[in-house]
């Protein structure tokens, strides 16, 4: 029997563009690419140079401090470019596909041995896929973990459903989660109270918690505070539902398949729906055929958490959505004065509130100017942690590390706060702090 | 509006790379003002609320508008009839006419813009040498101050206190959301400890200026229900008078009716915290109902008096409305923990009532009650989050075992 957790701090928010569930396949991409920006804390080595003939699954670049976490292509062809930032730093390393679609053979044989497990995620770059907290970045294979967190469900606004993510890699999924049981005394998948997948709800060689309530009920952070709380010390290793059937397929087949389906949604999409793509692909084509014209941005991930690419962009390397929503224009003569019927916001500051059904075409207006912060209790309302939200804030900001520590900075990562920037009154770059906090907290401990 | 955006638009070079450049903070302001900048979210979450502190300041505005209005006609209307220009047998009929209103907006329109004037002005100031825009903080304590005066408070009186309380209460400290105490409650202290004879006592709250042919009436007093308490132990206003807001007091302070009715909005708008407001009103009637209690074993008659009054009489004279709405829910100055805003509410309403009642030198004691909670709301935080830093540590230790 599996618990059910309620969680009842949190917001949906109301945006309009949900996916149908109808589900399209991607036309063959030409062109990948991979941004080591994408994985947190990994100080890429480039490994491979303009020309070089690569199969999905060989290395493209390690980390520099631990050789064996390997970012792998995801798909065969040719290295077309390398593009470089400012003082060299890489910032993306363009593939160019061809039609035969080589793989490499990481082998089909599993055996219940932690490390030849192990060593076989790290080769095939699979174990980019498993996330640790602290710090929400690539785990390390040196560390035991008390537990996995698989996540089976997506909270966020316009997300797919995992069960229709899932569709079709149901026996993957079963094998990934048998691969995880080998590497952990503890595996647990957090679903939907509504999931009516038999694949999750009777999913086996896993604990299985339901959770219910608004957005971040969905967040892993969130299940990992309700089941079984991270304390200075611990490791907990995290990932996702479709990670977890990718894993699976690499010890089902022997190949790496980066595939995932995906919400593609938002009110710039001409029809929101499911769409299979591959980590890495370029979504020029998509956009040109699916965004409706005129000024949009374009989000790898979701309207909370999610990356900014371009019209000519690629999918990030963790996003499970693609959001366009419509860039705001035009200034608001005396928006704040005025009653704002049109306007969305949690408080009931403007009118809007009178319409509590409606649903908005939200933009990506900020609505303000960034001020010192002055509202309290304010984040509670959309923070469902013990943790007081600006107190860490501002221990943060002091870059006390002990009070970080203290107040509980190891529980969360970045797109805990997301719903606390979205409310926030004085327009605070809440993620962006905690994830400097983060950062100095582990460049001090490692 | 596009004539408005076009000034604005060609005064902009001057004024960001001109000759007009230490004038830029206040230009920006009157532009954030007129219109809402089209900035677009760089990084983190990509769509935003659209509540910003400048709306948060317009709605507590929005809440003491009421309140505002009526001390208007109020302060018309307690002149009028300390002259026996009005038809006691009609009593409050008279109230609302063009005649009060006009005196009070007279009195009190220089009052508000004197207060808007200076306090601005040292905002603007420190924006410019801290290189900052000009926080939005000051559209409500501009308000407050001149509300929280006695009606014949000479402007110059006003424009210092104002500027004492924003440079001593709040740029000091680092401006708006750094400041320890309520600017506005530090603008009416300073005017009550070095203005004092301007503050108190008998003679402040009506204005008895008289033309020719004018007389005061017979037996006239202008104390506040308040001062008749501590020197008398009764008082000849009724809590009707009181709770409508017919009595004399400080500008914007006399109306219980409109002040619960702009607490309610802020309650509703989820603008004031609804826990101080309810934490507070527990604490005045806590302390009220201690001293119904112990009234029979005072000594003087006044003091029995006084003690004996039942508890919604002190909700309805004095400013415990007011300072409970508008100045101890000032979410800077406050507790910022949910549970500590409770301790810090109760004890408002309760050291309040408390100084109210037995400190003959403060008829009133709501002021010196939010400022000493001001100073206390930073220990009470410390302790309730040490609590969870506490439970943090349990939780750990009991792990490790």
């Amino acid at each position: 029997m599996s618990k059910t957790h309620i969680i009842r701090r949190g917001l949906n928010l109301p945006i309009v563009g949900e996916p149908s569930q109808k589900l399209d396949l991607t036309e063959f991409v030409r062109s990948f690419a991979l941004s080591p920006s994408d994985y947190i804390n990994l100080n890429p080595k480039l490994i491979v140079k303009v020309g070089d003939k690569v199969r999905a699954g060989d290395c493209i670049f390690h980390d520099k401090s631990n050789d064996n976490i390997r970012v792998t292509s995801p798909i065969s062809g040719e290295i077309s470019a390398i593009e470089r930032g400012p003082k060299r730093r890489l910032d993306r390393i363009v593939i160019r596909s061809d039609e035969k679609c080589e793989y490499v053979d990481f082998g089909k044989e599993f055996s219940a041995d932690k490390e030849s497990t192990q060593n076989k995620l790290l080769l095939s770059g699979a174990w980019t896929l498993i996330q640790m907290r602290p710090y929400g970045c690539i785990a390390n294979p040196n560390d035991t973990p008390k537990a996995i967190f698989v996540n089976g469900m997506n909270s966020s606004p316009l997300a797919p459903k995992t069960s229709i993510s899932l569709k079709g890699r149901e026996e993957d999924f079963a094998t990934g989660l048998i691969v995880l049981k080998g590497l952990s005394p503890r595996t647990i998948l957090s679903i939907d109270v509504d999931e009516e997948s038999k694949t999750l709800i009777e999913a086996e060689n896993v604990e299985v918690h339901k959770f219910s309530g608004p957005h971040p009920s969905g967040n892993t952070s969130v299940h990992i505070a309700k089941i079984s709380p991270i304390n200075k010390g611990d490791v907990v290793w995290t990932l996702g539902a479709q990670d977890v059937a990718i894993i699976g397929h690499l010890f089902n087949s022997g190949e790496l398949h980066l595939d995932k389906c995906i919400s593609a949604a938002g009110s710039g999409m001409i029809e929101p729906r499911y769409v299979n793509v591959r980590a890495g692909q370029s979504l020029t084509e998509f956009f040109k055929k699916n965004a409706k014209p005129g000024n949009y941005r374009f989000i790898s991930g979701s309207v909370l958490t999610g990356a900014k690419v371009e019209r000519e962009g690629y999918l990030s390397a963790y996003a499970n959505q693609i959001t366009i929503i419509p860039e705001g224009e035009n200034t608001d003569f005396l928006g704040w004065v005025l009653p704002g019927f049109a306007k969305y916001s949690m408080s009931r500051a403007y009118f809007s509130w009178l319409f509590p059904k409606r649903k908005y075409n939200l933009t990506t207006k900020v609505h303000g100017e960034e001020r010192a912060f002055v509202v309290t209790g304010q984040y509670d309302k959309v923070f469902p942690f013990d943790i007081f939200p600006n107190q860490l804030l501002k221990s943060i900001w002091a870059n006390d590390l002990e009070k970080m520590e203290e107040l509980g900075i190891y529980e969360i990562v970045p797109e805990d706060f997301a719903l606390c920037e979205v409310i926030c009154t004085s327009k605070q770059p809440l993620q962006e702090m905690v994830r400097k906090g983060l950062d100095v907290l582990y460049a001090e401990m490692n | 509006m596009k004539v408005l955006q076009d000034i604005l638009d060609s005064a902009r070079p001057a004024v960001t790379t001109g000759k007009l450049k230490p004038l830029y903070p206040l230009y920006n302001a009157l532009e954030t003002m007129l219109f809402v900048p089209d900035h677009n979210a760089s990084s983190g979450a990509h769509v935003r609320d659209a509540i910003d502190l400048k709306r948060t300041m317009i709605t507590v505005i929005f809440a003491l508008i009421p309140a505002l209005i009526f001390g208007l006609y109020n302060s018309g209307y307690q002149h009028y009839r300390a002259l026996g220009m009005l038809n006691d047998s009609i009593g409050w009929l008279q109230f609302f006419t063009l005649d009060n209103f006009i005196f009070g907006a007279i009195k009190v329109v220089p009052m508000i813009a004197v207060t808007y004037i200076a306090g601005l002005g040292v905002e603007i100031y420190f924006a410019y040498i801290n290189k900052h825009a000009v926080n939005e903080g000051f559209l409500v304590s501009g308000l407050l101050i001149p509300m929280t005066m006695p009606i014949d408070m000479p402007l110059w009186m006003i424009a210092i206190s104002t500027i004492f309380a924003v440079l001593i209460g709040k740029e000091v400290f680092g401006g708006t959301g750094m400041n320890i105490l309520n600017p506005a409650l530090t603008a009416r202290a300073f005017a009550f400890f070095a203005y004092p004879s301007f503050m108190s006592g008998d003679k402040v709250w009506i204005n008895t200026s008289v033309e020719a042919n004018q007389n005061v009436v017979d037996g006239f007093s202008g104390a506040t229900a308040l001062g008749q308490y501590a020197t008398t132990g009764s008082n000849n206003y009724s809590a009707w008078d009181a709770f409508l807001g017919i009595v004399p007091g400080s500008i914007g302070e006399t109306s219980t009716l409109l002040i619960l009715i702009g607490g309610i909005y802020l309650i509703a708008t989820g603008i004031g915290s609804w826990k101080i407001m309810l934490s507070s009103l527990l604490g005045a009637i806590a302390i009220s109902l201690i001293f119904n209690l112990v009234a029979p074993s005072m000594i003087s008659p006044e003091q029995q008096g006084f003690l004996a009054i039942p508890f919604y009489f002190h909700l309805v004279f004095g400013s415990w409305a007011f300072s409970t709405v508008f100045m101890a829910t000032d979410p800077v100055s406050a507790s910022h923990t949910e549970r500590g805003k409770w301790i810090y509410g109760f004890f408002i309403g309760f050291l309040g009532i408390m100084i109210r009642v037995f400190n003959p030198a403060y008829p009133e004691g709501m002021m010196l009650a939010i400022i000493f909670m001001n100073v206390m709301a930073p220990l009470i935080d410390h302790y309730v989050v040490d609590g969870n830093i506490k439970k943090r540590l349990k939780r750990l230790k009991a792990n490790a075992q």
